[in-house]
C-alpha cells in the first residue's frame, strides 16, 4: 500500500508541544517539526522514512528505533565548523533552523547509484574484501584501495575548526545510577534516603525510561519518585547525560550535552563527566532485538517498541496500517496504541504457537485479529513497505496469505542493556528462560577492596517486568532466531542482522562454515556489530545464528567484549579545553618577554619555549643564526639558559651519592670548582651531561639538560627512596629559582668588567666558580663554555634575570653584544665536538661510544651503568664511534643519513657502517661540518664514506677529528 | 584508572597522580654480578595474572615513591606501603592471604626480618 497523510496524528504526543514550531532543513528541502521532536520524529511527522542508505549495498534506510540503539537513521548535521557527520536522529533533539543532509548516497537519498551493490550483493558476501583483493599486490595500491576509499565511510569528515566550546568536570558520589527510568530512580531513593551521596545519570532529556510510555499510571509513579529526590540535598540528578563508559575503581566517564546544536546558547557544547563512585547501580534498561525474516530492512520495518514511541511520545504515525510480528507479549502493546490512535492493525503476528496472556487478550478483545504459530515470509516494497507474506512459522515460507500494511511493527524479545556492567569485567549469564544474557550477579567487576562495586537493576537485569506493578505478568517470550524455523537460503540471504553493514543471516552461516567458530572472529570476517551503533541492535541475534550453524548452545559461542564508549563521544569532548594554548602548560624564562620584542623566532624545548634565533630585518632564520655565530666568535653574545636543570644535592652522603650517579667522580671535586659530568642508566646507556659544581663541603649543583631537568631529579629521587633511603642526602629542584645567562665571546671579560661587582674575574680561572654581587644582583658566575668562547654562566634570582639581561645588552651595546639562540649554540658546540644529548645519543648510546672514557672513572668500584657497561657488546669494538665527518661537496649531509658499507643484509637492504648525529653548516669555517658514529671510526681517519641520499645521489664525506675548531682550546681564555 | 592510597601523606590518589615504576623488591645487582644475575635483576620481571608487588611514586602529590601489593586481574589492592621495606610487610601479606588463600610468598621469612627496615 502506499504511504499516505496525516503523519502527525491530531491527538498525543507526551513530550511534544505543539504550540512551538521548528523550521528545519533536510536535503535542502524546508520541513517543520515541533518542540520535543526528535529529528527522527520530526522527519516522520514529514512523511519521510527514508534517511539513509546502507554502508555496503546502499540499501534505502528508515530509522528502526527511537533511541540510542538507531543503525540507519545517521544524518550529517549543521555547516562548516559545526558540520557533524553520524548523527542519530532519534537521539538528536530537533532545534529551529537546523540544516541536516542524508549521508552515504549519491546523487541523491532517493537515487543513488553505488545502490548498484545491491544488485550485485550475491558477489559480496561475508569476507569478498578479504578474498578479493589480495593479489595481485601493486593492484591494491593503485586499483582497489582509491576505490574503495572513495566509497568507504559513511558521513564526511569536517574540514573546519569546531568552533565551540567544551569542558570537562569532576564528581564524587556514594553511589552514581545510571539511568533514570523507574528502576534507577528507586534505587536511587532507596540509597538517598540512606543520607548516602547519589547521583543519577539520564541519557535522554526526559526522566522515566520506557514507563511512562508502557504503563498506565507509569508518569505519576515516576513523578513521585522525582519529586521525593529532588527534594534532597544529597541527590544530584543529570539528564541528557550518557555514562559512556565504566572503567577502574569505580571511574565512570558521562557526557553532559548541554547546548547541543543550540550553538547560541552561549553555554559549553558538551561536558565530560569524570565521575568516581563509590558505587555503580547500572539501570540501563534493555533493548529490543528485530527479527530475521526476508527484507526485514525495508524502510518502514520498525522495532515494536520504537513504533509506539513515535506514536505515544511523539504523536506520530509512521505509518496508517500498523502490522505487529512479535515472539512476546510486550509488542501488543504496540497494537493497542496504535488502535487507541485510530491507526489501523491489520494483524499481529505472533511467532508463538498460543497467546492466551492478558495483552494478546486484551488485544482481540479490541478486535485486532492474532496470528499465532505465524511468521512472515517476506517483507514486500522497495523504498517502503507495502506488503507482508505470511507463513507458518515451522515451516520453510511457503505464503500463506499477503496483508497490505506500511510499517511492520517486530519485536524479537529484549536484551538487557550490559555494556557497563561488561566495560569492568562484569560477567554474563545465559538466561534460557527469557532467551538473554543478563549480568551474573556472582560475577561483578570488583572495586579496590576486591568486592563487587556495581549492582544491576531493572530491565538490565532482565527484570522486564519492573515497571509493570500491579499489571498481570506477561506470558513467556519463544526464542526466534530465523524466521520461518526452516527458511531456505534465498530467505535466509534477505534477512538482516546489521543494518547499517549489511550483515545478514547467510553471511554469518558462511563464516561459520569457512570455520570461524570464535565469535569475535566472525565479527571481524563479516564486519556484523562493527557498525557506528556496535552491533547494539544485531548483537544478540548474530550470536544465536552462529551458534545454530556451529550447532552449540549460546552461551558456549558467548558475546564479543563490550568496550566503551556506549555511544560515539566526539573527540571535541575528550579534549575539552586541553586545546590550543590551553593544550599543555607553556614554561617561559624571566626573560621570555624581551626575546619576544626583540624579534625571537621560538622552539619547543620540552615544555619550554627558546628562542632558536633572533631574525633581524629581512634575515632568514638561517642568515641569522650565521650573524649570530660569527658575533659571539668575533665579540660577545648572550645566550638566555635559564632553561638549564639545575638540581642542589645536599647532605653528608651528598658526594657519595653523587659518585653513584655519575660516571665520575664528584666526591673529590674541590669546593668553588666545576667538574662535566655523565649520567647514565642502570643499562649503561648515556641518559644526561652536565656541569657540576661544588658549592659546599656538603652541597652540590647539579646542571641538567633543559628536558632532564624534572626527570634527572625523579631519577635522583628514585633511587635516593628506593635504593639508599639510608643515605643523607637532600635533593631540591631550583631550576625556575634561578635565571642564568651565558656571556661568550672573547669580549666577554670586558663586558662583565665594565659592571661593578665583588666578584675579581681576573682571578676565575676555567671551571671554576664564585659568588658575589654583580651590577648590585646577587650572582653565582660560573666559568664553563659550551661554545669554546671565554664564556660565563652568571645565575641570579629568577626575578632579576631580565635586569641583567638589560644591563649587558645596554653596556655592551658598543662591544657588538648580540643576543644568540639556540641554533648557534648548537652549531658552536658541533664546532668544538661538544656531544648533545638526543643528538649524538639515542637511548642505546654509551660514553665509550662517544669517545668520553676521560669521563668515566676507573677507579670507583661502582655508579650506576657500570656493570652494564661491562656486557660484551658494550666493550665490542664493532661499536659505531664518534668521529667528525666532511662533506667532500659543499653541501651539508642531511642528520641521520647513512653511511653505507658492502653488501646487503637478510631483507636486500645496504648494509651500513654508520650515521650522521647532528649536521650544520659552520659559519666559522665557511663549509659544512658533521659528526658521526661509525664502526670502527676513529682508527678510521681520512677514509671516505658514502652517504646515498632519498633522490639516489650520494654524498660523500671524509672521516675527520670531531673537533673542528680550536683543538688546543686556546680560545676558552679570550 | 586505580585508586592507590600513598602511605606517606595518606591521600588515595588516583592513578593520573601517580608515576608508575615496575616490579618492586628488585635487588640491585652491581659490578660483581654474574651475567645471570645481572640479566635477571635487568630485565626479568615475574609479570603475574594475580598478585604482584608494584612501585608507584606519588609524582603529583608528596612525590614519595611507595610500593603497593594488588591483584593484575581482579585489580584489588591489598594494601600499600612504604617504599623502604625490602620484602613485603606482614600485614600486607596477611591481607593479600585473607583474600587468596594459596598465595604463596616466594621468598622467606629469617630472610625478611634479617633485613626489615629501619624506621
Ligand atoms: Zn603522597
Amino acid at each position: 500500500m502506499t504511504r499516505t497523510p496525516p503523519f502527525r496524528l491530531a491527538q498525543g504526543g507526551r513530550l511534544i508541544d505543539r504550540a512551538f514550531q521548528l523550521p528545519f532543513r533536510f536535503d535542502g528541502r524546508h520541513l517543520r517539526g515541533v518542540a520535543g521532536d526528535t529529528l527522527a520524529s520530526a522527519l516522520l511527522a514529514n512523511g519521510q522514512m527514508l534517511m539513509g542508505r546502507s554502508f555496503k549495498y546502499h540499501r534505502p534506510r528508515g530509522p528502526i528505533a527511537s533511541g540510542a540503539e538507531e543503525p540507519n537513521a545517521l544524518l550529517s548535521l549543521g555547516q562548516g565548523g559545526r558540520f557533524e557527520p553520524n548523527q542519530r536522529a532519534t537521539t538528536t533533539p530537533l532545534v529551529a533552523g537546523m540544516v541536516t543532509r542524508s549521508q552515504n548516497c549519491w546523487p541523491s537519498l532517493d537515487n543513488d547509484l553505488m545502490a548498484v551493490n545491491d544488485w550485485l550483493s550475491p558477489l559480496f558476501p561475508a569476507g569478498f574484501y578479504y578474498k578479493t583483493f589480495i593479489h595481485p599486490r601493486p593492484f591494491w595500491k593503485h586499483l582497489f584501495e582509491p576505490v574503495i576509499r572513495r566509497s568507504a565511510g559513511l558521513g564526511a569528515a569536517p574540514t573546519d575548526a569546531d568552533p565551540d566550546r567544551y569542558e570537562q568536570a569532576y564528581a564524587f558520589a556514594d553511589l552514581v545510577v545510571v539511568g533514570g527510568g523507574i528502576a534507577g530512580l528507586t534505587a536511587a531513593r532507596d540509597a538517598a534516603a540512606s543520607g548516602q551521596r547519589v547521583i543519577v545519570l539520564e541519557q535522554a532529556p526526559h526522566w522515566g525510561g520506557r514507563t511512562p510510555t508502557d504503563h498506565p499510571g507509569g508518569q505519576a509513579a515516576i513523578d513521585a519518585l522525582l519529586a521525593d529526590l529532588s527534594g534532597r540535598a544529597n541527590v544530584t540528578l543529570r539528564r541528557n547525560t550518557m555514562a559512556t563508559g565504566l572503567y577502574d575503581h569505580g571511574y565512570l566517564i558521562a557526557r553532559e550535552a548541554i547546548a547541543d546544536h543550540d550553538p547560541n546558547a552561549g553555554l559549553p557544547r558538551q561536558r565530560l563527566w569524570r565521575i568516581r563512585a563509590g558505587h555503580v547501580v547500572t539501570a540501563t534498561g534493555a533493548l529490543e532485538r528485530p527479527l530475521s525474516f526476508a527484507c526485514n530492512d525495508v524502510p518502514g520495518v520498525m522495532l515494536a517498541s520504537a513504533v509506539r514511541d513515535f506514536i505515544i511520545d511523539y504523536g506520530v504515525a509512521p505509518g496508517q496500517s500498523i502490522l505487529v510480528v512479535t515472539n512476546n507479549d510486550d509488542a501488543y502493546r504496540t497494537a493497542l496504541a496504535a488502535r487507541a490512535a485510530g491507526l489501523d492493525v491489520p494483524a499481529i503476528i505472533d511467532a508463538r504457537p498460543l497467546a492466551d496472556g492478558a495483552l494478546p487478550q486484551a488485544a482481540r478483545a479490541a478486535g485486532i485479529r492474532v496470528l499465532t504459530g505465524t511468521g512472515i515470509a517476506k517483507v514486500k516494497g522497495g523504498k517502503h513497505v507495502e506488503a507482508a507474506a505470511l507463513c507458518d512459522q515451522s515451516g520453510d515460507g511457503r505464503v500463506l496469505e499477503t496483508i497490505a500494511c506500511d510499517v511492520i511493527a517486530m519485536s524479537g524479545g529484549w536484551s538487557p542493556v550490559v555494556h557497563l556492567w561488561s566495560h569492568c569485567g562484569g560477567k554474563l549469564l545465559w538466561d534460557d528462560q527469557a532467551a538473554m544474557f543478563r549480568p551474573d550477579p556472582d560475577r561483578p567487576p570488583l572495586g579496590a577492596d576486591g568486592k563487587g562495586n556495581v549492582t544491576v537493576t531493572g530491565a538490565a537485569n532482565g527484570d522486564l517486568a519492573c515497571a509493570g506493578g500491579l499489571e498481570q505478568p506477561e506470558g513467556a517470550t519463544m526464542p526466534v532466531w530465523v524466521m520461518p524455523a526452516r527458511a531456505p537460503y534465498r530467505l535466509r540471504a534477505k534477512m538482516w542482522l546489521d543494518f547499517q553493514n549489511d550483515v545478514k543471516v547467510s553471511d554469518v552461516e558462511l563464516a561459520a562454515r569457512e570455520g570461524y567458530a570464535s565469535v569475535e572472529h566472525t565479527k571481524r570476517y563479516t564486519t556484523l556489530g562493527m557498525a557506528t551503533d556496535q552491533g547494539k541492535v544485531s548483537n544478540i541475534n548474530g550470536l544465536a545464528i552462529l551458534s545454530a550453524a556451529l550447532d552449540q548452545p549460546i552461551p558456549q559461542t558467548g558475546t564479543t567484549t563490550f568496550r566503551p564508549p556506549y555511544t560515539p563521544l566526539t573527540l571535541a569532548t575528550i579534549a575539552a579545553e586541553a586545546r590550543g594554548e590551553a593544550f599543555q602548560p607553556l614554561r617561559k624564562t624571566p626573560i621570555h618577554g624581551w626575546h619576544e620584542t626583540h624579534g625571537a623566532s621560538f622552539e619547543p624545548v620540552g615544555q619550554w619555549r627558546r628562542p632558536y634565533c633572533y631574525p633581524q630585518g629581512a634575515e632568514d632564520r638561517h642568515a641569522a643564526v650565521n650573524r649570530e655565530i660569527l658575533a659571539v666568535r668575533g665579540g660577545v653574545g648572550t645566550l638566555d639558559a635559564s632553561t638549564l636543570g639545575k638540581i642542589l644535592v645536599k647532605g653528608p652522603d651528598a658526594g657519595r651519592f653523587l659518585d653513584m650517579l655519575y660516571t665520575n667522580m664528584m666526591s673529590t671535586l674541590p669546593v668553588g670548582k666545576c667538574r662535566y659530568g655523565l649520567m647514565c642508566n642502570e643499562n649503561g646507556f648515556l641518559m644526561d651531561d652536565g656541569v657540576v659544581a661544588r658549592l659546599s663541603e656538603d652541597s652540590w649543583l647539579c646542571h641538567t639538560t633543559t628536558g632532564g631537568a624534572e626527570r634527572i631529579h625523579g631519577h635522583m629521587e628514585d633511587w635516593l627512596q628506593c635504593e639508599w633511603w639510608d643515605w643523607k642526602v637532600y635533593t631540591a629542584n631550583l631550576t625556575e629559582q634561578f635565571a642564568q645567562i651565558a656571556v661568550a665571546g672573547p669580549k666577554a671579560r670586558a663586558l662583565l668588567e665594565r659592571l661593578p661587582g665583588t666578584i675579581d674575574l681576573a682571578a676565575l680561572p676555567f671551571m671554576h666558580w664564585a659568588e658575589g654581587e654583580l651590577a648590585g644582583i646577587p650572582a653565582c658566575i660560573f666559568r664553563i663554555s659550551f661554545s669554546g668562547e671565554l664564556s660565563y654562566e652568571i645565575a641570579v634570582p629568577a626575578g632579576r634575570g631580565l635586569e641583567l639581561w638589560q644591563i649587558l645588552h645596554r653596556e655592551g651595546r658598543d662591544l657588538g653584544i648580540t643576543a644568540y639562540g639556540t641554533e648557534a649554540m648548537h652549531v658552536m658546540r658541533a664546532e668544538k665536538g661538544f656531544i648533545m644529548i638526543g643528538d649524538e645519543t639515542d637511548g642505546t648510546i654509551i660514553p665509550q661510544d662517544l669517545g668520553l672514557d676521560w669521563a668515566i672513572s676507573k677507579k670507583k668500584p661502582d655508579y650506576i651503568g657500570k656493570r652494564a657497561q661491562q656486557r660484551p657488546h658494550m666493550t665490542d669494538a664493532n661499536r659505531w664511534k664518534l668521529v667528525g665527518i666532511e662533506s667532500l661537496s659543499n653541501k651539508v649531509i642531511p642528520d641521520g643519513a647513512h653511511a653505507v658499507a658492502p653488501g646487503r643484509n637478510a631483507n636486500g637492504q645496504r648494509n651500513v657502517q654508520g650515521r650522521i648525529t647532528s649536521s650544520y653548516h659552520s659559519p666559522t669555517l665557511g663549509k659544512p661540518i658533521a659528526m658521526a658514529l661509525v664502526r670502527h671510526g676513529p682508527s678510521r681517519m681520512g677514509e671516505v664514506l658514502d652517504f646515498p641520499m632519498p633522490s639516489g645521489d650520494v654524498m660523500q664525506g671524509r672521516i675527520c677529528d670531531p673537533v673542528f675548531y680550536d683543538k688546543e682550546g686556546s680560545r676558552l681564555n679570550g | 584508572m586505580l585508586i592507590l592510597t600513598c602511605p606517606y601523606c595518606g591521600v588515595q590518589a588516583e592513578e593520573t597522580e601517580l608515576h608508575p615504576g615496575g616490579e618492586a623488591h628488585l635487588k640491585r645487582v652491581g659490578p660483581d654480578g654474574s651475567d645471570e644475575d645481572f640479566e635477571a635483576y635487568l630485565f626479568a620481571r615475574k609479570n603475574p595474572k594475580g598478585v604482584h608487588f608494584e612501585r608507584w611514586r606519588h609524582a603529583y602529590g608528596c612525590g614519595k615513591w611507595f610500593l603497593a601489593a594488588r591483584c593484575t586481574a581482579s585489580l584489588q589492592v591489598f594494601g600499600t606501603y612504604k617504599a623502604q621495606n625490602p620484602y613485603p610487610p606482614a600485614e600486607i601479606v596477611d591481607a593479600i592471604r585473607a583474600h587468596r588463600p594459596d598465595w604463596q610468598p616466594d621468598w622467606t621469612v629469617q630472610h625478611a626480618q634479617a633485613e626489615s627496615p629501619a624506621e
